[in-house]
């Protein structure tokens, strides 16, 4: 199991947002400044703090993306319709704007290159950011676990990070990426078009004779479905971490 | 020290009474669900539930007998560190009481013990005197797996990581021995009305 995550007392810092990009029509990376951050390791998450003029205040918890020690640090948040701070986050926010955050936090949902199997990645939706922040510290660390991600997303437009995927992917350092679309895909689409299922991972996974190491996250069900179908295909259960997204009203 | 971000005005929910949200949290209605791992399915013949560690003389319920001791229903608020709470949750559950009553023990603290290796730590006063239940029933219907069925543990006073999901039995010890999350940077204790998330809380 992986070390202690949190030393001593986590303190509020104020993010200030350096940059906002637009990944999709429904998320954005917030790049920020965290003066007084103390690192990260990949697939952690921070907890944030936005205060209204009336001291009213609302906190949630985002993960990750940007690796360890890349001098900044990346959220990807999703809008959540009827949400309360993700509407805030990809619609209002803007470059100079400031928030509080403390983290980070858990320390099991994470990944550093050590000896043993392959690694598999399943990503729902926006649940890649924690495991984007995975692929990029292997990607700088010149890690060569072999790594596979199978990515679900409801069409190509909501793919996050899909040219740095692509890119990773190219690279040839052993890594592969699978793409599902569950709701549309584009002509002459040549990757999976449905929800994951135990047919699909039994095709994309590594073999468990490999002991391999997955990451799984995502909304509920599909963390459910990949999780159990892991455990069917004989995946070791304490090497089947998951993280869950669900609409928490954020 | 907090300060205003620019433009932030949040969604006051009208219809949840503030005082019954504690600092930091937002009321949900629906039930999210978060594990570190696969939901274990254990067959009900093969389950049981323990109490073991510092007793007398240890004790061990199969599905029959644990479902036949008397249990109790109740409405509760329950908290979860990841911010989210729900409020008039309806369970159905054994008394902790109920079940130490059967054991002969000197402990200061439990160590609730589950299937896939998660464990969580609790003072014995935490879950005695009516504060907690291994329960078996939400909103009138068995324990989903995915919410810890066949049972879990009911601790809605702290965060909901201490209620801990898949329950096979509490061990009791004389010390505080830091579980899963307590080991990984949660607080020992996790009490949500004083924001206790982290260690240092």
């Amino acid at each position: 199991m992986a070390g202690a995550a949190v030393l001593g007392r986590l303190t509020w810092l104020v993010a200030e947002a350096v940059d906002v990009l637009t990944e999709t029509p429904r998320t954005r990376t917030l790049v920020l400044d965290v003066p007084g951050w103390t690192g990260h390791r990949a697939g952690q998450h921070v907890d944030i703090r936005l205060t209204a003029e009336d001291g009213y205040q609302a906190q949630r918890s985002y993960s990750i993306a940007s690796a360890p020690g890349d001098g900044r640090l990346d959220l990807t948040v999703e809008r959540i319709e009827d949400g309360e701070v993700s509407p805030y986050l990809v619609d209002d926010l803007l470059p100079g704007d400031r928030f509080e955050l403390r983290g980070p936090i858990g320390g099991y949902f994470v990944w550093e290159d050590e000896p043993g199997g392959p690694v598999l990645l399943l990503a729902g939706g926006s649940g890649i950011a924690p495991l984007m922040s995975m692929l990029r510290h292997r990607a700088a660390t010149a890690s060569e676990v072999p790594t596979r991600l199978l990515y679900s997303s409801r069409e190509l437009g909501d793919v996050i990070y899909r040219e740095e995927l692509d890119r990773l992917a190219a690279d040839g350092a052993g890594f592969e990426i699978s793409l599902t679309l569950t709701r549309a895909q584009p002509p002459g689409w040549e990757g999976y078009e449905r929800r994951i299922d135990d047919e699909l991972l039994a095709e994309v996974a590594w073999p468990a004779t490999e002991r391999p190491l997955a990451f799984v996250c995502g909304p509920t069900t599909f963390v459910e479905v990949a999780a159990s179908a892991l455990s069917r295909l004989g995946y070791e259960p304490a090497r089947i971490k998951t993280e869950r997204f669900g609409p928490t009203g954020g | 020290m907090s300060f205003v971000s620019r433009g932030f005005k949040g969604r006051r929910r009208d219809d949840v009474p503030p005082e019954r949200i504690p600092p930091g949290q937002h009321a949900t209605r629906d039930f999210p669900v978060l594990s570190a791992g696969p939901t274990p399915h254990t067959p009900l013949s093969d389950w049981t539930f323990e109490i073991t560690g510092e007793v007398a003389e240890p004790r061990r319920w199969t599905w029959e007998e644990f479902r036949a001791l008397p249990s109790e229903e109740l409405t509760t608020d329950i908290h979860c560190v990841t911010t989210w709470s729900k409020l008039d949750t309806v369970w159905e559950g054994v008394s902790v009481d109920t079940l130490l009553a059967e054991v002969e023990t000197d402990a200061e603290y439990v160590t609730a013990f589950c299937d896939g290796g998660y464990t969580t730590n609790l003072p014995i006063e935490d879950v005695t005197d009516g504060k907690a239940w291994v329960a078996f029933a939400y909103d009138g219907e068995p324990l989903d797996p995915e919410h810890g069925g066949p049972v879990r543990l009911l601790v809605p006073h702290l965060y909901f990581w201490k209620s801990a999901k898949w329950v096979r039995g509490l061990r009791l010890t004389a010390d505080d021995e830091p579980g899963f999350w307590e080991t990984l940077g949660y607080h020992m204790r996790g009490d949500p009305w004083q924001e206790q998330r982290y260690w240092g809380d």
